[in-house]
């Protein structure tokens, strides 16, 4: 009766996007919002003089292959449970998770590379900065790896198929999202440094 | 819940909501999830925080306008901080400006205004049963509460609540040794401010969604009452810079816990060399303005949304130029993002820079305009109904015009070196933002309160609540003018040190007087609020004869807010006084098909067009109940 209810109710929305999604959207808005704020505070700070030269580390390179397979991955596993395939889409899930969180390992050897270069977390705001953008990242990509986590346990309770995608195509949108992200902080890094 | 009028094809699935929403205290009052209920409890939250802010500045009105005094009778309260003579303690007078301040901005008129109506409205007037997400709802209010709770206690630590400022500069802020409140009080400030930016980006999610996809059949963006564009952009203007103060905020968190130098460089405290070095303070005040200017608009816009709704329905005629209203809020909107530097002309700051901020600055005077010259034709030759939700309306405008005005010239780069930072400042936006956003708020209070409790506001108590409070605002806040063209600046704990302003004691002592009059009289507000909630007269279900959504839902809505199918909506919201019609008002709910008397010849042709879609709604509805 009640789902009946809701059906009506879902004949009559002029816009059919589902609000779920679209408040995700919304989020990923705000998150573009607080980097696009650190990284101009980066380029205005920056002109300013009094700013430390120091090397990237090499790992970011490897860090951001990792994000790449691992959005790969989740590619894969959205397509399969487009398909219906659940064990392949648990595999996708899987990799995705584990490539994920290897990110976040190689992540913070880079933190231990610039250590190692003595460039702190407190010191020159060159450096201070770098700390912020990658922790603050790889907070949102934690989350991130909880979603995914969230996702491929409901695939062992059959919730994530062909006809329920709802739940998958948040968890892609909201990594490959993560994953730019990176990339574009990766980028800016590099122009910007 | 229960309606008689209820048609016989849905009353089952009346029964159904019946019986689901059989709530208890807990789900129904507390932890709800039903937007007319978080509504209520923002508007109930923001009243005690009116309250607060309110009394925090008479305390310092009493120290500017009797600086001599002895305050030993507020003992009681301010315990430590009246020292032995009597006289108040000078940092905890700074605390005091900055708690008003915070409270005021964010508590009051943020959650207090756009959280109250954003939420009570938006799905009432859109016709959606309730937020998209419920839930995100219940923890917008919660985060807001929390951060409440945390602001509430710093207030009676030892070493006083934040003092730097509402705008809390590093790095006055930033270090500890700087004053008493830079220490615990700014911690908890910030904690307490990451909790209110959760809340603010939960909520403002949601408004955006709902108003998006959850409008009702009919509601498209042409035929949206001015309120719920208004809570649109306000949401979307929170959306785009709440984070950017949470960025702000986190730096400044780091520099404070962690020792690093986003903003500190080359201080000296007592002779000694701070370690930090190569920060930059300016880059602070950037980031906060990039949100503390679009929060003027966030505080603004609701009240300017709220008044067109309430003078296009008690002056009996459609709101004059819905298009031109909707253009000028977007042109708000979208210039209230590139104006961040004029609060910095004097932070030394490229004076090029300065000019171009200027430039945009000054064309904000043009929308703001547009607005007000289509409230003053609203009103012009309409049927007028002084109610009190009208006189605060028309009080906004009145407050908009004078309090906008000085805003040209502290737009201006170069009169603003004389004026920054001066009274005629805190007179200006005390004006233009602070009484006229709080006018808006009295304005929807006294309009949707049947709405809200089914019950009437006293109107002869909510008259003179308005006049004590509108010429009270202006005892207040005009002669701050004079005082701050003398050029006294803000923040200062006494005048009569100085030659040139000690002359203005006499004056100060008048404001002071106006300001405990206008606050007592808000206590008349209070009383009718309450006492009506539960004695007002019983409220009829569409009192001030109005044409939005809202007023067909019963006098009680319940979760779901109308029992049965959403309405479908034909018209815009301001067919008020339409030639031909037989009423002054035609609901939006009203077909075109049903007025063929009144209908212009576009809309008759529309007709035809509307008859085929009802056509296929009564074949829905015929289809869903062979199903039950």
């Amino acid at each position: 009766m009640e789902k009946e209810l809701k059906y009506v109710d879902l004949v009559e929305q002029p816009i059919s996007m589902h609000p779920k999604k679209f408040a995700l959207w919304l989020f990923m808005v705000t998150v573009v919002m607080i980097f696009a704020a650190l990284t101009s505070a980066y380029i205005v700070r920056q002109a300013e003089g009094n700013w430390l030269e120091y090397d990237l580390p090499q790992i970011f390179y490897y860090t951001s292959a990792l994000v790449i397979i691992s959005s790969v991955f989740l590619q894969f596993a959205y397509a399969s449970a487009k398909k219906d395939n659940i064990s392949n889409l648990r595999l996708g899930l899987a990799g995705a998770v584990i490539f994920g969180s290897a990110f976040l390992v190689g992540q913070w050897y880079s933190w231990v590379a610039l250590v190692d270069r003595e460039v702190f977390f407190v010191g020159n705001p060159a450096g201070s900065f770098l700390y912020v953008f990658t922790g603050l990242h790889a907070a949102h990509l934690i989350s991130g790896v909880i979603f995914l986590i969230i996702v491929l346990i409901s695939t062992f309770k059959y919730k994530v198929h062909s006809q329920s995608m709802n739940t998958m195509e948040m968890a892609t949108t909201y990594w490959h999202f993560l994953g730019g992200l990176w990339l574009y902080l990766f980028m800016f890094l590099l122009l910007n440094h | 819940m229960a309606s008689a009028s209820v048609a016989n094809h849905d009353t089952a699935a009346h029964d159904h909501h019946d019986h689901e929403h059989h709530d208890n205290f807990v789900t129904k009052y507390i932890f709800t999830q039903d937007h007319k209920m978080i509504g209520k409890q923002f508007l109930i939250t923001g009243m005690f925080w009116a309250i607060i802010g309110g009394f925090l500045s008479i305390l310092f009105r009493l120290q500017l306008g009797f600086p001599e005094m002895d305050m030993s009778f507020l003992r009681p309260i301010l315990g430590g901080w009246i020292d032995d003579t009597g006289a108040l303690d000078p940092t905890f007078y700074l605390a005091l400006v900055t708690m008003h301040g915070t409270i005021m901005v964010f508590f009051v008129l943020t959650a207090g205004l756009s959280g109250t109506f954003s939420n009570y409205l938006i799905p009432l007037q859109i016709g959606a049963r309730d937020m998209a997400s419920g839930f995100m709802n219940m923890l917008s209010y919660w985060f807001f509460f929390l951060s409440g709770v945390i602001m509430f206690i710093s207030l009676f630590i030892k070493t006083g609540p934040a003092g730097g400022g509402w705008v809390v500069y590093p790095p006055l802020s930033a270090l500890e040794q700087a004053i008493p409140g830079s220490g615990l009080g700014m911690t908890l400030w910030l904690v307490a401010m990451t909790f209110f930016i959760a809340s603010s980006l939960l909520g403002g999610i949601n408004y955006i969604t709902t108003v998006i996809n959850l409008r009702t059949k009919g509601m498209s963006f042409s035929r949206l009452p001015l309120t719920i564009w208004a809570f649109f952009l306000t949401a979307v203007i929170g959306l785009l810079s709440f984070p950017v103060l949470f960025a702000a905020a986190l730096l400044l968190v780091f520099d404070r816990s962690f020792g690093t130098s986003f903003y500190l460089s080359d201080i000296y405290i007592g002779g000694e060399a701070l370690p930090n070095t190569g920060g930059s303070p300016v880059l602070y005040q950037h980031l906060f303005w990039f949100l503390g200017h679009p929060e003027v608009y966030i505080v603004l816009l609701p009240a300017l949304g709220i008044t067109s709704e309430v003078i296009a329905t008690n002056s009996r005629k459609p709101i004059f130029g819905y298009k031109a209203m909707i253009i000028s809020m977007l042109g708000i909107t979208i210039l209230s993002f590139i104006v961040w530097a004029h609060h910095m002309f004097v932070s030394g700051m490229n004076p090029f820079l300065g000019s171009i901020f200027m430039f945009l600055t000054l064309i904000i005077a043009v929308p703001s305009a547009v607005k007000v010259f289509n409230y003053l034709t609203t009103l012009w030759r309409g049927n007028l109904i002084f109610t009190p939700g009208m006189l605060f309306s028309i009080g906004l405008v009145s407050f908009f015009i004078s309090g906008g005005l000085t805003g040209i010239f502290l737009g201006n780069s170069a009169i603003d070196i004389q004026l920054h930072d001066t009274y005629f400042v805190v007179a200006h936006f005390h004006l233009v933002m602070g009484s006229a956003s709080f006018f808006g708020l009295m304005a929807g209070v006294y309009h949707w309160f049947p709405k809200m409790f089914g019950r009437m506001m006293d109107a002869r108590l909510g008259y003179v609540h308005f006049w004590l409070t509108f010429v009270g605002v202006y005892l207040v806040f005009f002669p701050m003018h004079y005082i701050g063209i003398a050029g006294f600046p803000r923040r200062y704990y006494s005048w009569t040190n100085f030659e040139f302003a000690n002359m203005y004691t006499d004056l100060n002592m008048f404001v002071s007087v106006a300001a405990i009059i206008t606050f007592a009289a808000q206590f008349i507000f209070i009383f009718n609020f309450f006492y009506s909630m539960y004695r007002g007269r019983k409220a009829t279900l569409n009192p001030w004869r109005s044409n939005t959504l809202e007023w067909t839902t019963p006098l009680y809505p319940g979760h779901g807010n109308w029992p049965g199918e959403i309405p479908t909506v034909y018209r815009w919201p301001y067919d008020y006084s339409k030639p031909g019609a037989e009423e002054d008002f035609i609901p939006q709910t009203v077909p075109l098909s049903a007025t063929p008397e009144s209908n212009l010849p576009h809309e008759q042709e529309l007709v035809k067009l509307e008859l085929e879609i009802m056509k296929e709604d009564e074949e829905v509805l015929v289809a869903n109940e062979s199903k039950h």
